[in-house]
């Protein structure tokens, strides 16, 4: 037997190329378990290399055109094999999701990993899923003979781990039309930019005058998933925004949240890191709030 | 698992190879004879596997092979010859911006495919457009030099 961790994509597998949204979910109701869809390959292909995970199915869906693209019908609605350079291109006026694109990786991942991808790796330390959660985002899944649509907030489980049975597929990311005066930010802590972040934090305020009317906090890197703030959140609203707010609010989400040590950042960095990146996102929101 | 044979478009070349579906562009590209694309990290970290395909910057250990097919690839081979370099990589040997070299292959790609976007890129654009290509030996201050002195070269070539 080989070696366990030679980086060299040694496991066996068949590869499936279909064309059609309906020719994968008929692949996954066959082969279930033991397959694997794969879209940027950015974390799939690491995993298999590492020999973490072993499909003996990997199904490719680059060449589904129907999960490629971003459309607005109401909602705006993001193809789930959408790359994250397109989306950071296409969308800058999601602010909090052009900065996550934007500090995602090098140039060579942005091209090449997805946002459908970066949601079902299901890493707590994601970038893209602090902002999608302010936004009240919510995911399709299908299987080959149902669709269900669920809240990103309950798509997340753990590590690794999502809601998302065998047989379904990530489809499309949703985001509700935003309501008017509304501003976003994101701001990532990582050791250089292209690294995976140590603590990340998204805001979204929506202001009536002085007053918050809306208000969503999210933070990444500092649970078992991507996580919100929601006692935070609560207290914003209703209230006149001021610094000091922002400063208290900060706080408190750090209080809200259980980060643990590990190579990248220790429990106690995370937690006052998180109480300054929330009030900096929370100042730039309310700016962009115009 | 069975091997398919699959069309490669490298430098211009078409190559026909019978490939198993876990071959990465990264491997074919080598064992074809392409050893100028560099086996660094095989985890998408490091950008010595930096290659083009169809004008974008991949990295090539995070590409299954047949994913490429029909696909244009360039790696920094195609770029230019010994008797006819490309500016970028004139500029790399007269800045010193190589010292083991290893990283050069990628860097030059990862350059060659900013600089086909922004053929004037401010400094932090070029910051960004090499931010998944380490290097551990010169600093990346003479690579940098050597980008913006080809970009200058490919400037006023372009103007004749």
């Amino acid at each position: 037997m080989l070696p366990t961790n030679t980086h060299i994509l040694y496991p066996e597998f068949d590869y499936h190329a279909p064309t059609t949204l309906y020719e994968v979910t008929e692949l996954l109701a066959q082969y279930g378990d033991s397959a694997r869809v794969m879209a940027g390959g950015t974390d799939l292909l690491v995993q298999m290399k590492m020999e973490r995970r072993q499909p003996s199915q990997v199904i490719s869906l680059m060449h589904v055109n129907a999960l490629q693209g971003i459309s607005q019908n109401g909602s705006l609605d993001i193809g789930a094999t959408t790359s994250i350079q397109e989306i950071h291109r296409r969308l800058p006026q999601l602010y909090a999701l052009a900065e996550a694109c934007n500090g995602f990786s090098s140039i060579q991942i942005m091209y090449m990993a997805t946002l459908g991808g970066n949601l079902c790796n299901a890493s707590p330390a994601s970038d893209s899923a602090p902002p999608l959660l302010t936004y009240d985002a919510r995911v399709t899944l299908k299987s080959k003979t149902a669709e269900r649509v669920l809240p990103l907030e309950r798509f997340f489980l753990g590590p690794g781990k999502t809601a998302m049975q065998p047989d379904e597929l990530l489809a499309q990311i949703s985001i509700p039309a935003p309501l008017p005066h509304s501003g976003s930010a994101f701001i990532k802590i990582s050791r250089v930019v292209a690294d995976i972040s140590q603590v990340c934090a998204a805001a979204r305020l929506t202001r009536e005058g002085n007053t918050i009317r809306d208000a969503r906090i999210a933070l990444g890197s500092v649970a078992p998933t991507p996580v919100r703030a929601a006692g935070a959140e609560r207290d914003l609203i209703g209230e006149t925004f001021s610094p000091a707010l922002a400063e208290k609010i900060g706080k408190q989400a750090a209080q809200e949240i259980s980060p643990i040590s590990d190579v990248r950042a220790t429990r106690e960095y995370r937690q006052q890191v998180a109480a300054v990146i929330v009030r900096d996102a929370l100042l730039r929101a309310w700016e962009r709030a115009q | 698992m069975n091997p398919k044979l699959v069309t490669l478009s490298v430098n211009h070349r078409t190559h026909h190879v019978a490939l198993n579906p876990n071959t990465t562009l990264l491997s074919a590209l080598r064992d074809l004879g392409y050893t100028d694309v560099k086996s660094g990290c095989e985890k998408g970290d490091c950008g010595a596997c930096t290659v083009l395909v169809n004008g974008i910057a991949v990295n090539a250990c995070l590409q299954l092979a047949w994913l490429a097919e029909g696909q244009d690839i360039l790696t920094v081979a195609g770029l230019g010859s010994s008797d006819q370099p490309h500016p970028l990589q004139t500029a790399f040997a007269d800045f010193g911006a190589a010292q083991c070299g290893f990283c050069t292959p990628g860097m030059i790609m990862s350059a060659k495919a900013l600089l086909d976007e922004r053929p004037q890129p401010t400094e932090a654009e070029m910051r960004k457009a090499l931010s998944g290509n380490l290097c551990r030996c010169t600093g990346y201050a003479r690579i940098f030099e050597a980008i913006e002195h080809a970009a200058k070269q490919l400037n006023v070539d372009s103007r004749g």
